[in-house]
Formats: structure tokens, C-alpha cells, sequence
């Protein structure tokens, strides 16, 4: 069959029953109560839930052959959470596992393919998988048992909330924690930040187990996570590598294209008539958005008005700008750097919240309800307007689906920024190898070459006028595409076989798009 | 023509392509293609690559070339400073439009 950004999908993908994408406004609401698996139960007197080692907290958990485990991905590459508690599975000579974190990032020695080869672990969902594993998952190099699931990040704890991804045990680093399994990510010597993406793990889990490298003498405060949800404490050497969790600020980049780019993407939203006092606006990481932050925050103070506030992935430009009283409130459900780490500890207006209350759609309501700017990155944005976050020019797993996808849907108005090519590989293109986020939700698109809006985005006629008005040009999509093309030449589709090795659902649950195994020679 | 010598044109630098020709007599035409670029524009590189050599009348040639994502007109022209050098023979500059 063939969804409504135009996918061929089949009806059933081994066991897994596709709901194909039907637009914006086709979504059903589910009428059962949310599912958890966390059980009512008590501590016994003098019951210790600080375990000696990973061993012994992986024997409490009861964990067996076919369970599913899941991780948060707060530490980044910087990671030493993940491979080691696999390592322990692996010696325990568990098999089978399917593999939940909130996202897989590239953490080598050991490589997590090394688990699928061996088949301690045999599925796989989280929002991303970039890197070695996700490459060995599309060119078939790794046999798992049914195809990845990759999710946006407000679609994970809906997965969780309506029992599609039930998790038997969670393991949560933590960067701080005490012997009860109060803990925090906010304090210590491998501090991450923001723990929002495990709350909904920490909640909805069979059992909990906090895994820290700063045990603190009881009660650990900050508290992001209480002691009510966790099963078992364990301390080991070291959690992270602090160079690679997020060392110091993200630098504001010289490279005038980018540069170019980002001044353009804050052009856009100082013109619109939604930048007054009280406006909304999320960023994210990279170069294109801390710049774009940086611009924003002096037209701010030119305007003499003050965001309300900004929400999601944080960085030190965005601490900056609250610094200078030009936002009022951070709500952060990940820190991409040292300074917005430590900003949450330090400020009572930098707030570490749930990235289900960020992002997902099925909570009464979610902050990005309420968002007025968007700004998303991308690899590939087509003629429809559709992005591709994942793979990359020769179907190589390049990204994770990250929040972009709920981003460009809640926001009002939702600005994909990049430039129209990479070397020679054209990024405005006839059509994206992957979608991830449809082309309907998004409202702009900014290159180097020029700004296009997309006259089917619900805020085009309110942004055309305001654009108009403040004399900025925009050009159609499409000739952006013909100028990447006449400098690269036409790309020639990527080869793939018929096997799907991945399901990339949407927001709200239904299946965007598939990635199937590219073809290699 | 005649590949007199081997030559080498161009960098590994992103954007470049670096283009590397051995004589290869009686043994006709023989390019080896890595690039970055392989899965959308492979074929291209290696039609442009056919071309140039086709215009210095080269049949014989084991033809290197590492991509780094280079654009058509930059691969032609290394493609053709290559040549120039491995046939010891002067650019036509008369040649192009």
C-alpha cells in the first residue's frame, strides 16, 4: 500500500501490522488506560537496594532470554554505561534481548554490534541507531529477528504508554545518586544534564536500576529521579567520558555559509508577526542552530521584548541568552553541552523536564503545543517538502530521527535549515531516500541559495505576508533543487533489495517510511 | 596518445578528486573508482572519466581515481591535467569553448 507521503509499505512487515501515515489530521486516539509494567512493591526491612556490581543487580532484576532492556542516550558518545552492563548479559550468557534505548549512538569498545553478532541482543527500537550498528542493520550484516523500529522522541513514551514497547528492565545512569536510587544527571563528575528522556522508563519499567560512578550520602539532590521507582543502586568506576559527553559550550562556527544561513533562519523569525513578547522558539544542536541562536538573541534585545520560553535539546548559546534576560524559561529534556548542564543545577528558570511532556502528542497536552519557531536540521528535504534525518547519499545511517518530526508539527512555524549541497551531494532533492518528517509540517526551508516557503504549511499565507512585508525574497523549492542539481548532476537513486531492515514510524504511531537493505557491490 | 609516464593530478581534499594514470600497454583500458559519491554519481564519474580519455585518444591506461565528492567540472579537469602529464603532451586550450 502507499501512505500519504507517497511510501510503498507493505500491509504486515514479519509479525509487525503497519498503520500506514494518513496525514496530518487522521490520527485515532487510543481509549485504553496507559500501560505500564511497574508492579506495586515493598521494600523489605533492611532490605539493601545498593548491589555490590552489575552482576549481581542483573541477577535481582530477574532478567531472561527475549526481555527487552532499555538505556537513555544522555551521555552521548561518551557512554560507558551501555557496554558495560551488556558485557555483564553477555557473560551471563543471556540472549535474545531486544534493545530499547532512547537512542543508539556510536559507542565503540565494545561496539554494540558485537552483542547482535553474537545474539545477545536480536531486536532493536530507539530513535536512532547512527553509526557502526546502524550501518551493519542496512546492508544486512547483522541478522535480527524482526526489522529495527526508529521513532521520534515524543512517539517513544506513547510506544511505551500503549504497551506497543514494553520494558522489563531499565537501566538509568545517573551522574549522581544515593544509596536509595534518588539520582540526578545534573551534578558530578560525568554530569549530562537533563535525565528526561528515562522518566518514562523510570515509571513504566517491570525493574529499575540506577547505575551511578558518584554515590552521595542520602537523600541525592537534585532528586530528577526518586528512589519510589528504582529496584536497585549500583556504583561502578566510571559511567562517561566527560570530553565526550559535552565538553564546555557548543562553539559558535566561523564557517560563513552556515553563518549565512542561520542569520537568514532569525531573519525569518524576527520578521514574523509572532516574534513579540512572550514568543517560543527551540533550536537544537549544531552549528546552523547556536548560531541562529546567537542572532536571535540580539534582535531580541533590539525588539526590547523577552521569549517566554525555549524547549528540548539545550546549549550554552541558549544559557547565554537567558543570561541576558532575554528568555525567561529552559525547559530541557537534554543538555548538548557543559553549560546547559550545569545551568539546570544553578537556576530555578532552567527546568529539567520530561521529554514525553516535550514532545508526545498523546499527553493532555505537550510543550511543543504551545511552541511559535521550530528550527530542524536535516540531511535531505525534497520537492514535497519531506525530510530525511536518517540516511545519508549512499543509504548509510548517517542520524537519529531525534525530536524533528514533533518539532515541525507542534511548532507554528517550522524552519529546516541547510545548505543545497555537501560536496557533491545535492540536499534539495526530487525526492528524500528516507522520510522522516512530511513535507505538510513543514513551513520553510533555508539554504545559502535561498528561502522557500511551502504554500501547503497551515502558517503560509501569515509568513508570506510578514516575509513580504520586511522585504525578504523567497523563491520556489524547486528551483533550489534544479540549482544543487546543475552543480552535482542528477543523483542516481539508491539501490536497495526488497528486505526491510527498518520501520520508521511517525509521531503518532503509524509507519512513515521503511529503509530497506541498500545493495552493495 | 600514448601514457608515456605515470601522473598524478588532483588532492585527497574533501571536494577534489585525486587522479592517478599508469601506462598500461596492449592491455586496453583499466579504472579502478573509489568515491564517496559512488552509490548517486558512480556512474557518472566513470562516463566523464571514459570520455576525457577518449579525447586524448588513450586506449591503453590503468586509470586510478580516489573521489572526495568532486564536482563534474573539477573531475574533468584533473582527469585532463592527468593526461596532459602522462602522454607529455601540451593542453589544447583551442579546444574548448
Amino acid at each position: 500500500m502507499i501512505n500519504a507521503v507517497g511510501r510503498e509499505i507493505p500491509e504486515k512487515i514479519g509479525s509487525y501490522v503497519v498503520k500506514p501515515y494518513a496525514g496530518p489530521m487522521e490520527t485515532i486516539e487510543a481509549d485504553a488506560p496507559v500501560v505500564s509494567k511497574r508492579k506495586p512493591s515493598k521494600r523489605a526491612v533492611g532490605e539493601n537496594k545498593l548491589l555490590p556490581d552489575l552482576k549481581a543487580a542483573i541477577l535481582a532484576t530477574g532478567l531472561k532470554d527475549g526481555m527487552t532492556i532499555s538505556f537513555h542516550h544522555s551521555f552521548r558518545e561518551g557512554d560507558k554505561i551501555i557496554g558495560q552492563v551488556l558485557t555483564v548479559i553477555r557473560e551471563l550468557g543471556i540472549k535474545g534481548l531486544r534493545f530499547a534505548p532512547s537512542a543508539v549512538v556510536n559507542i565503540k569498545n565494545p561496539s554494540i554490534v558485537s552483542f547482535v553478532k553474537d545474539g545477545t541482543i536480536n531486536r532493536i527500537q530507539a530513535s536512532g541507531i547512527r553509526g557502526e550498528l546502524g550501518d551493519a542493520v542496512v546492508n544486512g550484516e547483522v541478522e535480527l529477528a524482526e526489522p529495527v523500529i526508529l521513532r521520534p522522541h515524543g512517539s517513544r513514551p506513547h510506544a511505551i504508554e500503549t504497551g506497543d514497547l514494553t520494558i522489563d528492565v531499565a537501566f538509568i545512569g545517573a551522574s549522581a545518586a544515593d544509596d536509595f536510587g534518588n539520582c540526578t544527571g545534573q551534578i558530578g563528575p560525568n554530569a549530562c544534564g537533563a535525565l528526561g528522556y528515562s522518566f518514562i522508563d523510570a515509571t513504566s519499567a517491570d525493574k529499575v536500576v540506577v547505575i551511578t560512578d558518584n554515590l552521595v550520602p542520602y537523600p541525592c539532590v537534585p532528586m530528577s529521579i526518586s528512589q519510589m521507582y528504582v529496584d536497585y543502586v549500583v556504583k561502578v568506576d566510571e559511567i562517561g567520558d566527560p570530553a565526550k559527553i559535552g565538553a564546555g559550550a557548543t562553539r559558535m562556527t566561523k564557517n560563513p555559509r552556515d553563518l549565512l544561513i542561520a542569520q537568514r533562519c532569525a531573519d525569518i523569525m524576527a520578521a514574523s508577526r509572532l516574534f513579540k513578547d512572550g514568543y517560543s522558539f527551540q533550536t537544537g544542536a549544531g552549528a546552523i542552530p547556536v548560531a541562529c541562536t546567537n542572532f536571535l538573541a540580539d534582535y531580541t534585545e533590539q525588539a526590547g521584548i523577552q521569549s517566554s520560553f525555549t524547549l528540548g535539546g539545550m546549549t550554552g548559546a541558549i544559557v547565554d541568552m537567558h543570561n541576558r534576560g532575554l528568555l525567561r524559561t529552559m525547559l530541557c529534556s537534554q543538555s548538548f553541552d557543559a553549560v546547559a548542564a550545569r545551568a539546570i543545577a544553578e537556576d530555578p528558570n532552567v527546568l529539567e523536564i520530561d521529554n514525553s511532556m516535550y514532545a508526545n502528542m498523546f499527553n493532555k497536552s505537550c510543550v511543543l503545543d504551545k511552541l511559535n519557531f521550530g528550527i530542524l536540521g536535516a540531511l535531505e528535504v525534497d520537492v514535497d517538502f519531506n525530510i530525511n534525518i536518517l540516511t545519508g547519499s549512499s543509504g548509510e545511517m548517517m542520524g537519529g530521527i531525534g525530536g524533528g518530526p514533533d518539532v515541525a508539527d507542534g511548532a507554528d512555524i517550522s524552519i529546516v535549515t541547510l545548505p543545497i549541497v555537501r560536496g557533491r551531494i545535492p540536499s534539495v532533492v526530487d525526492k528524500v531516500f528516507t522520510c522522516c518528517t512530511p513535507g505538510s509540517s513543514v513551513a520553510v526551508v533555508v539554504t545559502e541559495a535561498g528561502i522557500a516557503l511551502n504554500p501547503k504549511h497551515r502558517s503560509y499565507q501569515m509568513l508570506k505576508e510578514d516575509l513580504d512585508a520586511a522585504g525578504i525574497k523567497t523563491v520556489t523549492i524547486e528551483s533550489l533543487r534544479d540549482l544543487a542539481y546543475s552543480m552535482t548532476g542528477v543523483p542516481k537513486p539508491i539501490e536497495t533489495t526488497d528486505k526491510i531492515t527498518c520501520i520508521v514510524e511517525y509521531r503518532d504511531g503509524t509507519v512513515i517510511d521503511v529503509i530497506r537493505q541498500i545493495k552493495r557491490d | 596518445m600514448i601514457v608515456k609516464q605515470p601522473a598524478v593530478a588532483g588532492t585527497l581534499e574533501s571536494s577534489d578528486i585525486q587522479v592517478s594514470i599508469f601506462p598500461n600497454p596492449g592491455n586496453g583500458l583499466d579504472i579502478q573508482l573509489q568515491s564517496i559519491a559512488k552509490a548517486q554519481f558512480g556512474d557518472s564519474i566513470l562516463e566523464t572519466t571514459r570520455a576525457v580519455l577518449a579525447e586524448f585518444e588513450i586506449t591503453d591506461a590503468v586509470v586510478s581515481l580516489v573521489d572526495k565528492g568532486a564536482f563534474d567540472w573539477v573531475i574533468r579537469s584533473r582527469l585532463q591535467a592527468a593526461c596532459c602529464r602522462a602522454t607529455e603532451s601540451k593542453f589544447n586550450w583551442k579546444g574548448e569553448d
